[in-house]
């Protein structure tokens, strides 16, 4: 990897009245990426996120920004700026005013905040709002409006913080969109915090799967997906069936009461593993010869696909399937070799 | 930066509980002069409890205090529910005269009072300023506040609550007993202790209300204060003290205790 | 249920106990004892301008001094977790839950001139010290008193203001001082200007603590109205004129305070 790492995390330690949050934790962010933060609540994204933006000062370790330590530079020094979770608007300022704030105490001339305002203002398609009180618009405008005022001052990273938590699905859809053009446009680095592991797919060049303070897996959005390093980046990241197997050898597991064939080497000779397979994976066979048979206990039309809970060796499997299958059937249930993904068990790995 | 506000803060305690420290060191003075410690005693909590003037003081007080917070949160609950329904213009003329007792200095809401009381005095009407008019003048500053916390309890209601009761059946008598009180009993509640308080601890309307015969503490411990030495005063500050702070104690502690079930409740519902 | 019928006890309370004894203040000022139409009163308020600035210029200070303290420490509070706020605000509001004559009384046994402080500075040959009967002896009672009522607004009004906000505004550029200027004043202003009011009108008005800590030397507007009703001087005639001047000169300072902000209180005036 060449070093062209805008920001980077050395062994960060945070605590919050004793409970530590992020233990030892790095993290290398490259410049000009979309990178997300991804976990369920809890997880530290956010504590991160902050550490970054000079809002958490952590116990031990070091942030670099441009290979320079900057553990003690106040947050109103870093080059860096931040879209909160709930905007963080201020509420005696107009939109004009808000996304001027930051321009004002750079002490630019007035001709040129009110250019720069303007040009942000219709990048985020806002242009003749400047006059509207803060609580005279909508969620989305708001976001906005909490966008154009963080990128107004030209930052060489913005840091977001769940801003389209608040935001109906719609939006949200649209939203993702336009943060992501905006980032190509503008060439900056977005660091980016959520815990909806759609988002993060559809977003980033560099996804950070974190959990219990930890850093679980960095890696595209694809790797992400296909090669989940464990079950809980497995479960987090789209919906799977995990169930509990025994490596044979290189390329045979057990599970479900039969071996398989997978592709998976250099596990242990009968090594206790998670077997991922994902919904989508599964195909619907004729039950006569299939691996695995079962009930179908419930369906659900998800729009492209059907959801089908199949119970099956005692434990019940989601399938996604094109074919509808009517509750109560009988079934066959087969997935390929490369499809079934090994995995060391969560505890074995520490 | 945590030390310095950490500092602040305590100076600006020491500031406010200084003087009630001192009234209450004192309380155990032997000497009557207020400056100098010249032995310990329990004599003036005695003296205190001897005293005829103090006691039914304190009785008045107590008296007045339940008659007019009572009366008041009664009159105001039923103004309050009223007023949430009138026109606008309305409201805000009769809003507007409610605020007076509580925007006006006491002292003119005190005077003003004594001018009426005598008017009507002079018109005939045989009563002597005292109990009367003291209860009268307490319900007159007490009801704004009754009103004042009943009200935005009636606007954060579902006014669909009311009209589903009597959809599930009640009289309009029985929606309101049932659905209406309870959801506003809370503001009641508060109004009712706010009044209360300021009932006790009422001096300035009151100063102006009393006649010679039922005075309330407050108008004793005033003219005890005028007497230059009277360390009975330290005494009863020490037991106010003492009664104020088990009181904020027990209703914090209450306080605290619920919202630790609540986030338990909370936690559990995660 | 009629629901408006249900005030008409307090509507009529309100009438009698309320209005009407205003009204009567009102007419006390403008006529004589015999019933006449008259003007003297009030014109003779104009004799005693003197109190009158005084009492506005001592409660004008008192109400600085609160703020001064009380700003700090609002904030301080309002960054504390939520027991740590239940059990500041419970001490801060104990001492207002003792009766003011017996916090004014304390003050003077540790003024006055054998009092605590001059005992103390014996000590060191220093006194003694005159301290009490002094206006500034005066502010500090007001100051003690009236305290709280400054905080607790500024408080209930800080608490409000969420950490991301300034955390925002430091993210946009705001050292510690722009972050006070620009974004906590301008957010605290409805409780700076309740809590003006709330310190102002009683510091203005009182007569207690201008006579227990300050002799008679620093008369307050209080303290003529009390001198016309219950004192030596009676004529209830111009102690309403006095009086009707004191609620003017009141309703102006909040009609002041009120032009900023506070929009959200429409019903205040």
């Amino acid at each position: 990897m060449k070093n062209n790492n805008i920001v980077s995390l050395r062994n960060i330690s945070v605590d919050f009245d004793g409970d530590p949050i992020l233990i030892g934790l790095n993290l290398d962010i490259r410049d000009k990426e979309f990178v997300t933060l991804l976990g369920p609540s809890g997880c530290g994204k956010t504590t991160t996120l902050r550490t970054i933006g000079g809002f958490v000062n952590p116990k031990a370790g070091d942030v670099f920004f441009d290979g320079l330590r900057i553990n003690d530079l106040p947050p109103y020094k870093r080059q860096v700026n931040t879209v909160f979770q709930r905007y963080a608007l201020f509420p005696h300022l107009n939109v004009f005013e808000n996304v001027e704030f930051g321009l004002k105490l750079k002490k630019l001339p007035e001709n040129e905040r009110r250019n720069r305002v303007h040009e942000i203002l219709d990048l985020v398609n806002l242009t003749g709002y400047d006059h509207r009180n803060i609580n005279q618009l909508s969620g989305g405008q708001q976001q906005r409006v909490a966008i154009a005022r963080a990128l107004v001052n030209h930052p060489r990273m913005l840091l977001l913080d769940e801003p389209l938590g608040a935001l109906d699905l719609k939006l949200r859809k649209e939203m993702q969109i336009e943060l992501k053009k905006i980032q190509q446009a503008l060439e900056i680095t977005f660091v980016y915090v959520t815990h909806d592991q759609e988002e993060a797919l559809t977003m980033s060049d560099t996804v950070v799967v974190m959990n219990d303070g930890d850093i679980l897996q960095v890696g595209t959005p694809q790797d992400i997906y296909n090669e989940p390093k464990n079950a809980f980046v497995a479960d987090f990241i789209g919906e799977s069936n995990i169930l509990d197997g025994v490596m044979y050898e290189d390329c045979l597991v057990e599970f479900a009461g039969k071996k398989f064939k997978c592709v998976d080497k250099g596990f242990g000779i009968l090594e206790r593993v998670d077997v991922v397979i994902r919904p989508e994976d599964i195909r619907i066979v004729d039950p006569e010869n299939a691996p695995i048979t079962g009930v179908v206990e419930s369906v659900i039309f998800k729009g492209v696909h059907f959801e089908m809970l199949v119970e099956a060796h005692g434990r019940r499997w989601m399938i996604h399937s094109t074919r509808c299958e009517q509750p109560g059937s009988f079934i066959g249930m087969e997935v390929d070799p490369f499809d079934i993904h090994i995995m060391h068990k969560m505890e074995a790995e520490s | 930066m945590k030390w310095l506000s950490k500092s602040y803060v305590g100076a600006v305690l020491a500031f406010l509980y200084a003087p009630i420290l001192v009234l209450i060191v004192f309380s155990f003075n032997q000497s009557k002069s207020r400056g100098a410690w010249t032995g310990f005693t329990f004599g003036w909590y005695q003296k205190l409890f001897t005293n005829q003037l103090i006691i039914s003081a304190l009785i008045n007080t107590l008296i007045i205090a339940v008659v007019s917070s009572i009366v008041a949160t009664i009159l105001g609950t039923m103004a309050a529910i009223g007023i949430s329904n009138m026109k606008r213009w309305m409201r805000g003329v009769v809003m507007n005269i409610t605020y007076m007792p509580v925007i006006n200095p006491e002292i003119v809401t005190g005077v003003s009072l004594m001018l009426l009381f005598v008017f009507i005095k002079n018109f005939g009407m045989k009563f002597d300023f005292g109990f009367l008019t003291l209860i009268l003048a307490h319900i007159t500053f007490n009801v704004p506040y009754v009103i004042l916390n009943v009200l935005p309890k009636l606007r954060q209601m579902d006014s669909s609550l009311y009209e589903a009761a009597q959809d599930l059946g009640c009289s309009p008598l029985q929606a309101f007993l049932k659905v209406v009180i309870p959801e506003i009993m809370p503001g009641i509640v508060s109004g009712f202790l706010m009044a209360f308080t300021y009932s006790l601890d009422d001096f300035i309307i009151s100063y102006f209300v009393s006649g010679a015969t039922s005075q309330t503490l407050p108008i004793v411990i005033f003219s005890m204060t005028r007497r230059k030495v009277s360390p009975e005063i330290n005494a009863l500050s020490a037991i106010i003290f003492l009664v104020v702070l088990t009181v904020l104690l027990i209703v914090n502690l209450n306080d605290a205790r619920m919202e630790r079930e609540n986030q338990a409740k909370v936690r559990a519902r995660v | 249920m009629n629901s408006k019928s249900i005030s008409a006890p307090y509507l009529l309370w309100m009438i009698v106990f309320i209005l009407a004894p205003l009204l009567l203040v009102a007419y006390f000022a403008v006529t004589t004892p015999e019933g006449t139409l008259t003007m003297e009163y009030v014109s003779q308020v104009g004799e005693y301008t003197p109190v009158l600035t005084r009492s506005v210029w001592l409660a004008f200070v008192s109400t600085v001094i609160c703020f001064l303290i009380a700003y700090p420490l609002a904030f301080i509070i309002s960054r504390k977790s939520g027991a740590g706020q239940r059990s500041m605000i419970m001490l801060i509001m104990l001492p207002m839950w003792m009766n003011f004559l017996l916090r004014t009384y304390a003050w003077m046994t540790i003024l006055e001139k054998n009092g605590l402080i001059n005992r103390f500075l014996a000590h060191f040959g220093i006194g003694p010290l005159n301290m009490i009967n002094t206006s500034g002896a005066v502010v500090l009672g007001m100051v003690y008193n009236y305290l709280p009522f400054m905080i607790l607004p500024l408080y209930s009004i800080m608490v409000k203001i969420p950490d991301s906000l300034i955390e925002a505004a430091q993210d946009l550029g705001c050292n510690t001082r722009q972050v006070v200027t620009r974004v906590l004043f301008p957010l605290s202003v409805p409780g700076i200007s309740s809590g003006v009011i709330m310190v102002f009108v009683p510091s203005v008005s009182t007569f207690i603590i201008s006579r227990m800590l300050g002799g008679g030397g620093n008369l307050l507007i209080g303290d003529l109205i009390d001198l016309q009703f219950l004192g030596n001087a009676y004529n209830p005639h111009l102690g309403s004129a006095i009086a009707l001047v004191l609620m003017v000169l009141i309703l102006l300072c909040m009609s002041v305070t009120n032009q900023f902000g506070d929009e959200e209180k429409g019903g205040i005036l």
